[in-house]
């Protein structure tokens, strides 16, 4: 794999812990548990819709796992769901957009240090160039990590991103999760020149294309931009190569695009079978971690299913009252109407 | 006539003050200076020179914006007086300016980002209307969005294509956007400093063609009448109709008044100011005196916020009102040439006509 990203001097932490790597391990099969219950809910009529994550928890509790929510921040698309777990992001709050409750998620993006879910495609990556000038501006080291996918990557605001980042030395890690599928269009029919990792160049930028399967190689690439960035040398980009193994969404059949062995071919083993065969031959982890970092898993599944079953909706007076900080007559007049003439007052 | 009209407005109306800038016009108390007269670029400009220094977090940036001080040089001076890190030069990409201001909300600035002409907000449109005007909803409120975005609008400069739209139905229309334009010195300095200090995003539509344009400003306070600043405004009371318009129309229409009253017509002119949300209180209570109303805009004719301005004022005054409102404005073709441009733009003997059809207006 191309290696364009010049490691900072002392800017990479020393090797992973044990414990580094077992928790890595017990995120990515919670992620993993709860992103595969997630389609059980909604074929179950819990939740309408759900855009599945399975096979990118490598690439997305690698990355997660490198931001300090103490001064970083994040900036998704609407299948962060394992960066979002990583983060330690209420899971209630963050399923609750697959409820349809909210479009943004419930949780406190401020607080949690991501920004709300983003449903626009590349809609949010020139938030993180924003946010990293105010870092600058306001002489501070928090770096902004920045989602988006190869079909994202054919949008004209990443590459206005990546060249006002390169242009100002923003500190931003653009995280490009080429995942192969751009609902159905293949990233061979999506990204000209190769690889998007490839495109940085003509902005001056750093990048590293890695192995997005690999959850210690994305952790290490991450830490390393992060180190970069946060150093005052401008923007990174990381392309991770993964695969979604899922649907585009629950609403998707990828039987019409491409065929199971095409599927096979093209994932590869499972990120997270590989990095149980590492912690073993390793001996850093045993059968009975395994099984007990899988009932976790699954308790949390429950304790968030059980919170989101028990989410009502939002009041309608929200509708009106979130619009702006200050609210205008005409609204408060349709709210008016809206209450006078509604049933569910 | 249509031919001399930009002629004619430039050498008369509110421009009758001594040409030289900066003159100060003492009050009769002979304490503070009362009124300055200044063009609307020196207004702007000094609007932005004090929200810079008040508010730490507010920060200008677009193309040319710094150096140059802009193509309009309204932002003329601010780099050099606040610094490079509060005043600065984007790359040429509008779309850019826009979604970097959301992340600069986000960190706790005031963006002040400029779209150097209206035809180039339309690469913006994305950002604008999916992100900056919904933020503060996706959010629960946690993320407010205090971007108070310049756009030079409307016509009247024999400018290139794209350079002489008018855009305010189309904000108007998105809901979590606020829009506002001023008509003169004095309220291009009070709004746009009203505008940049409200927490909520607002598309603020400079009347390019006024740039150059001299009036008093009174610095100290907006309305004599202690009206407030989100409402409309009356720039001249009259009894017989009510013209309503905004931005470069309301200088206009204050012509068209003087011209009506030489033949005894008596006619209000409201300046709207606010497109979002707009003064239906200040519409009623204007309408209900005089009865009749017609609405001037340089935008197009169909699903113009003429339309909107009309409904509010049927819906408020349909009892009393003595003809239906009618609407005097730009026709449903693209933006035309500057040869053309006085052909589209609401002229003087096109706002009588409207006036004139309201008048005879016999029901049944």
């Amino acid at each position: 794999m191309d290696t364009l990203l010049p490691v900072a001097s002392g800017s990479a932490a020393g090797p992973l812990t044990a414990d580094e790597l077992r928790e890595l391990y017990s995120l990515m099969v919670a992620v993993r548990h709860l992103d595969t219950s997630a389609i059980a809910w909604q074929r179950q009529g819990i939740i309408p819709g759900y855009a599945p994550e399975l096979g990118q928890e490598a690439a997305q509790v690698g990355s997660g796992y490198a931001v300090d929510t103490t001064r970083d921040f994040v900036f998704p698309t609407y299948r962060e769901m394992g960066v979002a777990r990583t983060m330690g992001v209420d899971m209630v709050a963050y399923m609750s957009t697959h409820k349809a409750t909210w479009h943004g998620g419930l949780y406190n993006p401020m607080e949690s240090r991501l920004a709300p879910i983003q449903a626009v495609v590349a809609g949010s990556v020139l938030h993180a160039v924003g946010w990293a000038h105010g870092q600058t501006l306001d002489k501070k080291d928090g770096v902004a990590l920045t989602y988006f996918g190869d079909g994202a990557s054919s949008q004209g605001d990443v590459h206005e991103a990546m060249n006002f980042a390169a242009v100002m030395k923003a500190p931003v890690v653009f995280f490009v999760q080429n995942n192969g599928w751009a609902i159905s269009v293949p990233t061979e029919r999506q990204v000209a020149g190769g690889s998007v990792a490839a495109r940085a160049a003509g902005y001056g930028m750093p990048a590293q294309k890695i192995d997005g399967d690999d959850v210690v190689a994305v952790l290490e690439a991450t830490r390393r931009a992060f180190a970069h960035a946060r150093s005052g040398n401008g923007p990174v980009l990381i392309e991770a190569m993964t695969y979604r193994r899922g649907p585009h969404s629950t609403s998707d059949d990828p039987g019409r695009y491409r065929s199971l062995d095409e599927e096979r071919d093209g994932a590869g083993t499972d990120p997270l079978e590989r990095l149980r065969q590492r912690l073993l031959a390793d001996g850093i982890a045993d059968e009975a971690f395994f099984a007990e970092a899988l009932a976790a898993a699954k308790a949390e599944e429950e304790q968030i299913r059980t919170g989101i079953q028990a989410l009502g909706s939002r009041p309608g007076t929200e509708m009106f009252d979130l619009v702006f900080q200050e609210t205008t007559p005409a609204l408060q007049a349709q709210a008016a109407n809206w209450r006078e003439e509604s049933e569910h007052v | 006539m249509s031919n001399s009209i930009l002629e004619s407005e430039s050498a008369s109306g509110n421009n009758t003050a001594d040409n030289t800038a900066d003159d100060t016009v003492t009050n009769p108390a002979g304490s503070e200076p009362a009124t300055t007269v200044m063009s609307m670029q020196q207004a702007l400009n000094r609007a932005l020179d004090e929200v810079l220094a008040e508010n730490p977090k507010a920060v200008i940036f677009g193309e040319d914006c710094g150096r140059l001080g802009g193509v309009f040089r309204i932002t003329d001076g601010l780099q050099a007086r606040h610094g490079a890190q509060r005043v600065f030069d984007t790359p040429l990409a509008e779309s850019g300016i826009l979604g970097m201001s959301v992340g600069l909300a986000m960190a706790g600035f005031h963006p002040i980002p400029e779209v150097q002409f209206d035809g180039f907000a339309y690469p913006a449109i994305n950002q604008i209307v999916c992100q900056i005007a919904r933020m503060n909803y996706r959010s629960r409120g946690t993320m407010p969005m205090p971007i108070t975005l310049r756009v030079p609008s409307f016509g009247g400069i024999r400018a290139p294509e794209h350079h002489g739209e008018s855009l305010e139905a189309l904000f108007a229309h998105v809901p979590g956007l606020k829009v506002v334009s001023p008509s003169n010195p004095h309220e291009a300095y009070h709004l746009l400093k009203y505008a940049a200090t409200r927490p909520d995003p607002v598309i603020f539509m400079e009347p390019k063609s006024r740039y150059w344009q001299k009036g008093e400003v009174d610095t100290a306070r907006h309305d004599a009448d202690g009206g407030s600043p989100t409402g409309a405004k009356v720039m001249r009371e009259g009894r017989h109709l009510t013209l309503v318009a905004w931005g470069a129309m309301v200088a206009r229409c204050l012509q068209v008044a003087e011209l009506a009253a030489e033949d005894g017509i008596d006619i209000e002119v409201l300046d709207l100011r606010w497109l979002k949300p707009i003064d239906a209180e200040a519409l009623a209570a204007s309408v209900r005196k005089t009865r009749r109303a017609v609405v001037v805009h340089e935008a197009p004719l169909t699903s113009g916020l003429g339309a909107e301005v009309a409904q509010l004022i049927t819906q408020s005054c349909f009892d009393t009102l003595r003809a239906p409102v009618e609407r005097v404005t730009g026709f449903d073709v693209p933006y035309p040439s500057g040869d053309l441009e006085d052909e589209y733009i609401p002229n003087i003997d096109r706002i009588l006509f409207g006036i004139q059809r309201v008048l005879e207006y016999k029901r049944g």
